[in-house]
């Protein structure tokens, strides 16, 4: 048992297992509240609205594996929800088909910004992604207040965050797989992958093992940025409609996600599988929060506690004297 | 002697440069503006860029150690939501009041202290977490904005001296020789840096790492609660906001920065983060006062924000290594 225990510790997977068997805990908890918990219908639910965060967490990964942060999550998300609506209202018929790529693409314009500006000027993520989202911010303001653009979600934008086109599996779910498959052959199976994490451990040394680091990075920005604004795209589909702010709640929880999934918050170290357990468990435990009726004030305390708890069973650091 | 001059310009060449900037964007501000130089212009000035100031000097001291508190903006709101409950009654039930406020803020800050020393759990999500805890409890205190204020202690903080200086300003003056200079100059206040500069190597030199740690984040919790029961004067209400709280922190990190900071650590002081506030709250201000569009305001914060926090990168010209660059 111990020596399982150890093999999973060394190997980075005993969070990952950890996180899941909390994420079941948590449903059976609330099945004891109501059996509706257990119900195909509330989990396929469950998971339609953990894509969203899910994609986000995908995005964050990428960068706090390369040992930064990306702070302009909320103003990216955003940016890909009104820049799609807006291309629909603009280019008519053909608008209509080039809606989602535009807006992912927006998105991705933002990170590769936000890329050269930490990989080539060497402005510390943290501050720098800050900034970017202070731009954004900028620009969406000045797009919906002086353009009033199309704001409303295209059918296409429709059917991939709501519908449930194949065996009743949500259209959002299957985006969701999609991105994480991705990933995982992206972080495992490619250079690239060994890239990151090689970055994420010690640049320097990376950069002296002929490691292109600073494209490594400018690309992971790029894929983040692309991330954050394919979620702002379906959460536009989701709700109809683009607004400002859509991405605020999107930023807390989706470095949650990936940290309590394992991942190190200073880079190097975590697997995909963990994202996806930690997307899950944070959706799951709002929602839990919610449907228990429980006032927004223990909502958020019991939510941050919950964090620290967890993290505190298994995401310790060494001692110094180690 | 002109030695120490020269290496003391080097060490703190970042808060002279946010102070510079400072002072000619506000020399602008009051050109441009209808009044100009008067008593009301510069206390409502002082009013709005203390607060920022202060809860940036709370960011300073766990940047200094190389960490970050995310819940600074939280602990602001939390110890604006329940000033605006005890801070109230006779001047003494309100001193009294003003004691419990401060202590508040100070135990938030020792709690994330403790989690990092104790729980080995790494800062930046630490106060993410505790953040949200702090910020559910102010929504506890005060689901719907309001509450009160003695208001005889409001009107003499808000207002200006005999002499025409804003009463913020000299609290923000006893703030630092209070708060930030005793722990510059002592040996806690040496161990922040050397923790920040190489936390190994000041483990060997025998500094204690966990007291030093604790004494940071409490410090950075207790200056967060100073300015929130600040903005209570300030706003004579207290309001439990996330946004507010939001944008407090991620604007202590810019002003930390423009201050001269380096978030890597070991290198910076506190003086240059209120210098780093100031520049942004006029920069605000500026805008206003050129009567740009309000449309394009945020555009240009941000732009301005994002070149201010870039200017670092001119550092990279004298990099003769590649290497250097590469941590």
């Amino acid at each position: 048992m111990t020596a399982l225990a150890l093999r999973l510790k060394q190997n980075g997977q005993l969070p990952v297992l950890i996180a899941a068997a909390c994420t079941v805990v948590l449903l059976l908890v609330g099945s004891l509240y109501s059996r509706n918990f257990l119900s195909a219908d509330y989990l396929l639910l469950q998971l339609q609205i953990a894509s969203f965060l899910g994609i986000v967490a995908t995005g964050a990964m990428l960068v706090i594996l390369l040992g930064g942060i990306d702070l302009s999550v909320p103003w990216t998300v955003t940016v890909g929800g009104v820049m799609s609506a807006a291309a629909a209202g603009w280019w008519g018929a053909t608008g209509e088909w080039l809606a989602i790529p535009f807006g992912i693409a927006c998105g991705a314009a933002l990170g590769l910004v936000n890329g050269i500006g930490v990989a080539w000027l060497r402005v510390p993520s943290m501050i720098f992604t800050l900034g970017i989202n202070a731009v954004a911010q900028g620009l969406i303001v000045v797009q919906t207040g002086g353009f009033a653009p199309q704001d409303r979600a295209t059918p296409a934008m429709h059917l991939i965050a709501t519908g449930r086109s194949l065996l009743g599996i949500p259209n959002a779910l299957l985006v969701w797989l999609a991105v994480g498959l991705a990933t995982m052959f992206l972080l495992h199976r490619t250079t690239l992958g060994r890239a990151i994490y090689g970055v994420g451990n010690r640049e320097r040394a990376a950069y002296l093992s002929g490691i292109a680091t600073r494209r490594v990075v400018v690309l992971c920005f790029t894929l983040a940025g692309a991330c954050s604004a394919m979620a702002g795209v379906l959460l536009t589909g989701y709700s109809t409609k683009a607004y400002q702010a859509m991405g605020d709640a999107y930023l807390l929880p989706a470095i949650a996600a990936v940290v309590l999934g394992g991942t190190h918050i200073l880079g190097g170290r975590g697997s995909y599988l963990g994202t996806v357990v930690g997307a899950m468990l944070i959706t799951l435990l709002q929602s839990i929060l919610s449907v228990m009726q429980i006032p927004e004030m223990g909502r958020q305390v019991t939510y941050g506690v919950v964090i620290v708890a967890m993290l505190l069973v298994y995401g310790r650091g060494r001692r110094l004297s180690d | 002697m002109r030695r120490d001059w020269l290496y003391h310009f080097r060490e703190f060449r970042g808060a002279y440069a946010a102070g510079a900037m400072f002072v000619v964007i506000f020399a602008v501000y009051i050109a441009k503006h209808q009044t100009g130089w008067a008593v009301p212009v510069l206390t409502t000035a002082a009013n709005k860029g203390v607060l920022l100031a202060i809860v940036a000097m709370a960011q300073t001291l766990p940047v200094l150690t190389s960490g970050i508190d995310l819940s600074v903006g939280m602990v602001f709101v939390l110890a604006n939501c329940l000033a605006s409950h005890v801070v109230v009654g006779t001047p003494l039930q309100a001193a009294a009041g003003c004691v419990a406020v401060l202590a508040t803020g100070a135990l938030c800050g020792f709690v994330n202290g403790a989690i990092i020393v104790w729980g080995r759990l790494q800062p930046i999500v630490t106060t993410i977490a505790t953040g949200t805890v702090y910020y559910g409890i102010a929504l506890g205190l005060r689901p719907v904005p309001g509450g009160d204020v003695h208001a005889g202690l409001a009107d003499a903080l808000t207002g200006a001296l005999p002499g025409g200086v804003p009463a913020m300003l000299v609290v923000l003056v006893g703030v630092v020789v209070v708060v930030w200079l005793p722990f510059r100059r002592s040996v806690v206040g040496r161990a922040a840096l050397a923790i920040g500069s190489s936390e190994a190597a000041a483990y060997m030199s025998g500094v204690d790492i966990g007291r030093t740690k604790l004494v940071t984040y409490t410090l950075a919790g207790l200056l967060a609660a100073i300015a929130g029961l600040l903005l209570t004067f300030v706003t004579y209400s207290g309001e439990a906001s996330s946004a507010s709280g939001g944008v407090y922190t991620l604007n202590s990190i810019a002003a930390v920065v423009i201050g001269g900071t380096s978030l890597a650590g070991g290198a910076g002081s506190a003086i240059g983060s209120i210098f780093g506030a100031l520049v942004l709250r006029t920069i605000g201000d500026l805008l206003f006062v050129f009567d740009l569009e309000p449309l394009w305001q945020p555009l240009f914060q941000g732009v301005i924000l994002l070149v201010a926090v870039s200017l670092g990168a001119l550092q990279l010209l004298k990099v003769t290594d590649r290497l250097e660059i590469f941590r």
